[in-house]
């Protein structure tokens, strides 16, 4: 893919554009949650102070948490915090939310890389050979598995596979990230697979692999069934262009004609599937990482709402809204590499 | 008479009226579509001959199956739905009918070329001029088995091609994208590519439709000029008698799938014998005559699903009689070159 494009000056206007449209979505998504954690029915103040604290104290605990200024104030002053990469305490824990997230992001973002990329890597050859053998058996079994993807629910398709893989065939860990008995290593980036590579450690990156594997499937499916689907039926359209029948009739070859000439038109409308479907699926992790017991931000925002302590789901939210908004950001830049009219425009 | 004793009368009128030898010959050749509602009987024993470096008009209504006839050539109707069911489209002495798509391949670009359309459809849109091209020319030598040029080479000759059509900057032009072309490049660029193989024959299908009046006659002048610098066989396909006048010495006019009349354009034109020939040169307006209004054919093309019993064009014939509605009437001679699918011309 050409990528030399990004420093032409149409593209640097069109690339300043799309920043400054994500600044003020960040804008509007910092204001969401803010709103949120203040509509919220339960008092911080109360939560923070303790379930047997008297009044007094619970005065206290607002004074300190900043709960007792006007709401103007409290909105400043959460801003400024954000900006300096500060997302306040947890009044339940007393933890510094950032650091949570730190903790907890890197195991979530880990298992939609892995997610993503067998969603990836299994739909779009799967969408291309189904359109290429349209309406024969391979096309109505994927077709079967694509409906099933999307209509399974996750958890259900989650214990289904740990009562087989793991209670049954013992191939593989039931939950978590990592046996009891391995000593997580210091993290680089809290990414086991990637820190385990760095660090040359292949019996740690089995390990984790071995963890990953399940809940990556479950929370893949989903999306690898849409974007099969997706890049199937635009690979149908494509294959019958006119610019595939003159390609033919001048003699390129078919196998690039399908994975060249045509995929590529096919993948810009693929590429906006995959762009949504990373969007939601970080949002829509919770469910897998309850099942598989993977202590990622899903976890911990669920953990945290019911306990009423609503500075981490603030944290979480933000950390998923800003995950959309830079999905967005790739997909657009990635159409721009594709196609060459959108550079031009 | 039978369809294979149309095809032996056929060859010898070849014999007798020209010294050139047999290109392509089209024998009783039936093409059907298979849909949900039926089969569409689109070509109906279309029966054309054409020496080497002879130039063949084909014009028709809309519909009446002139680009299917083309695609027939190189074989890119899509099957299914397309279904061939009978006759031979003899080329360079072989029944390409009877080929496998391997040996397909080798026709295609270096024996048998095609220009199309509508140059901006036919142009991949993602893709730049130079791939498009060096795709093209490598496919060829793959399907020959020959070496494959370098991509460099490949390069070097598809900038060499698009000079030899009359384009400037042909270096600048391979990193172009046809939408920063205009309409009149984009079909000099088609029609380089199908220069591309050194083909022995040119199938253009309307190329100069989709053009400026202004282009049409240079597209027009610059196919002209390379059929005969090149002793190209010319198959052009129009539903613009005018076009076919300028480019071509013999003329062949179709309705509905079969050809109805056949002979040198000189002499079409000044005495047209099928019912239809003169109801489409009726329909021309007269230059030379304002004060002739041009009459257009009563009715319309019948539906293919369910065509008329007998001669196709019965219904919309002022001279059918009851012959004409049983029995379809072959293309046989009624001067030396002169042929007519008619009862009663
Ligand atoms: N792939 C296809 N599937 C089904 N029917 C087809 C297909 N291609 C062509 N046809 C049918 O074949 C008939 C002839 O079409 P064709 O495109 O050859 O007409 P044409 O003479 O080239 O007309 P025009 O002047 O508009 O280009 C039409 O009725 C069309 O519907
Ligand atoms: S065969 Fe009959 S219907 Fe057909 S064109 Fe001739 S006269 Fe008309
Ligand atoms: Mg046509």
């Amino acid at each position: 893919m050409n990528l030399t494009f990004l420093f032409d000056r149409v593209m640097v206007a069109y690339v300043a554009r799309r920043l400054a449209l994500a600044g003020v979505m960040l804008f509007g998504l910092v204001c969401l949650t803010f709103v949120i954690a203040n509509v919220a029915p339960s008092d911080p103040a109360a939560l923070a102070a303790g379930p047997d604290a008297g009044h007094s104290q619970i005065e206290q605990a607002r004074r300190e948490y900043g709960l007792d200024k006007p709401l103007p104030e409290q909105f400043l002053r959460y801003v400024g915090d954000l900006a300096q990469g500060e997302f306040g305490r947890s009044v339940a824990t007393g933890r510094s939310v950032g650091r949570d997230l730190a903790r907890y992001f890197p195991a979530t973002l880990e298992l939609c890389l892995v997610a993503m990329s067998i969603g990836l890597l299994v739909g779009i050859p799967l969408g291309m050979l189904s359109a290429l053998f349209k309406d024969r058996w391979l096309d109505h079994l994927t077709r079967i598995f694509a409906v099933s993807g999307i209509a399974l629910p996750p958890f259900w398709f989650g214990l289904l596979l740990q009562l087989g893989f793991a209670t049954w065939l013992g191939w593989l860990p039931t939950s978590g990230r990592l046996g009891v008995a391995t000593e997580p290593p210091e993290p680089i980036t809290g990414m086991l697979l990637l820190d385990s590579l760095l660090r040359g450690d292949p019996a740690l990156f089995a390990e984790s692999a071995g963890y990953i594997i399940l809940p990556a499937v479950v929370l893949s499916l989903p999306c690898l069934a849409s974007i099969l689907r997706v890049n199937r039926s635009e690979m149908v359209e494509c294959l019958r262009a006119d610019y595939i029948t003159a390609a033919r009739a001048h003699g390129t070859v078919p196998w690039r004609l399908v994975a060249v000439h045509a995929l590529k038109n096919a993948m810009l409308p693929t590429l906006a599937i995959i762009g949504l479907r990373w969007g939601w699926m970080m949002s829509s992790t919770v469910l897998v990482e309850t099942v598989f017991d993977w202590p990622g931000t899903g976890l911990y925002a669920v953990s945290s709402a019911i306990a009423g302590d609503f500075k981490p789901v603030m944290g979480v939210t933000l950390i998923v809204g800003l995950n959309f908004m830079l999905a967005n950001l790739v997909v657009d830049l990635l159409y721009g590499a594709l196609d060459p009219r959108l550079r031009d425009a | 008479m039978s369809p294979g004793s149309d095809g032996r009368s056929a060859d010898t009128r070849g014999e007798l009226n020209r010294p050139r030898e047999t290109l392509l010959a089209i024998t009783d050749y039936r093409l059907a579509f298979d849909s949900f509602d039926g089969t569409a009987q689109v070509l109906d024993g279309v029966s054309l001959q054409l020496a080497a470096g002879e130039t063949l008009g084909i014009v028709g209504e809309t519909g009446c199956g002139k680009s299917v006839l083309a695609r027939s050539l190189l074989r890119l109707n899509p099957a299914p739905p397309a279904r061939v069911v009978s006759g031979s489209i003899q080329f360079e002495g072989t029944d390409i009918l009877t080929l496998s798509e391997r040996e397909m391949r080798r026709l295609r670009g270096r024996r048998i070329a095609m220009v199309f359309q509508d140059p901006v459809s036919y142009l991949n849109p993602l893709l730049a001029i130079g791939p498009q091209m060096t795709d093209a020319l490598r496919g060829q030598h793959a399907a020959a088995r020959e070496a494959q040029p370098s991509r460099a080479e490949a390069r070097a000759r598809a900038a060499a091609l698009l000079a030899s059509v009359g384009l400037a900057e042909p270096e600048r032009l391979l990193a172009s994208h046809p939408h920063q072309l205009s309409g009149g490049m984009r079909q000099r660029v088609l029609i380089a590519m199908a220069l591309a193989g050194n083909p022995a024959l040119l199938v253009a299908d309307e190329p100069t439709t989709a053009l400026d009046v202004t282009v049409q006659a240079q597209v027009l002048a610059l196919i002209a000029g390379l059929v005969r610098d090149r002793g190209l066989a010319l198959l052009l396909i129009s539903h613009d008698l005018g076009v076919i006048a300028a480019s071509c010495a013999r003329v062949a006019v179709m309705y509905a799938g079969t050809i109805v009349e056949e002979a040198a354009t000189a002499t079409l034109l000044r005495g047209p014998r099928h019912p239809y020939a003169q109801g489409l040169l009726a329909a021309v307006p007269d230059l030379d005559r304002p004060d002739h209004r041009p009459r257009g054919i009563a009715g319309s093309i019948p539906n293919l699903l369910r065509p008329p019993p007998g001669c196709r064009f019965h219904p919309r014939c002022a001279l059918a009689t009851e012959r004409c509605r049983v029995e379809k009437p072959l293309l046989r001679q009624v001067a030396p070159g002169h042929n007519v699918a008619c009862h009663h011309a």
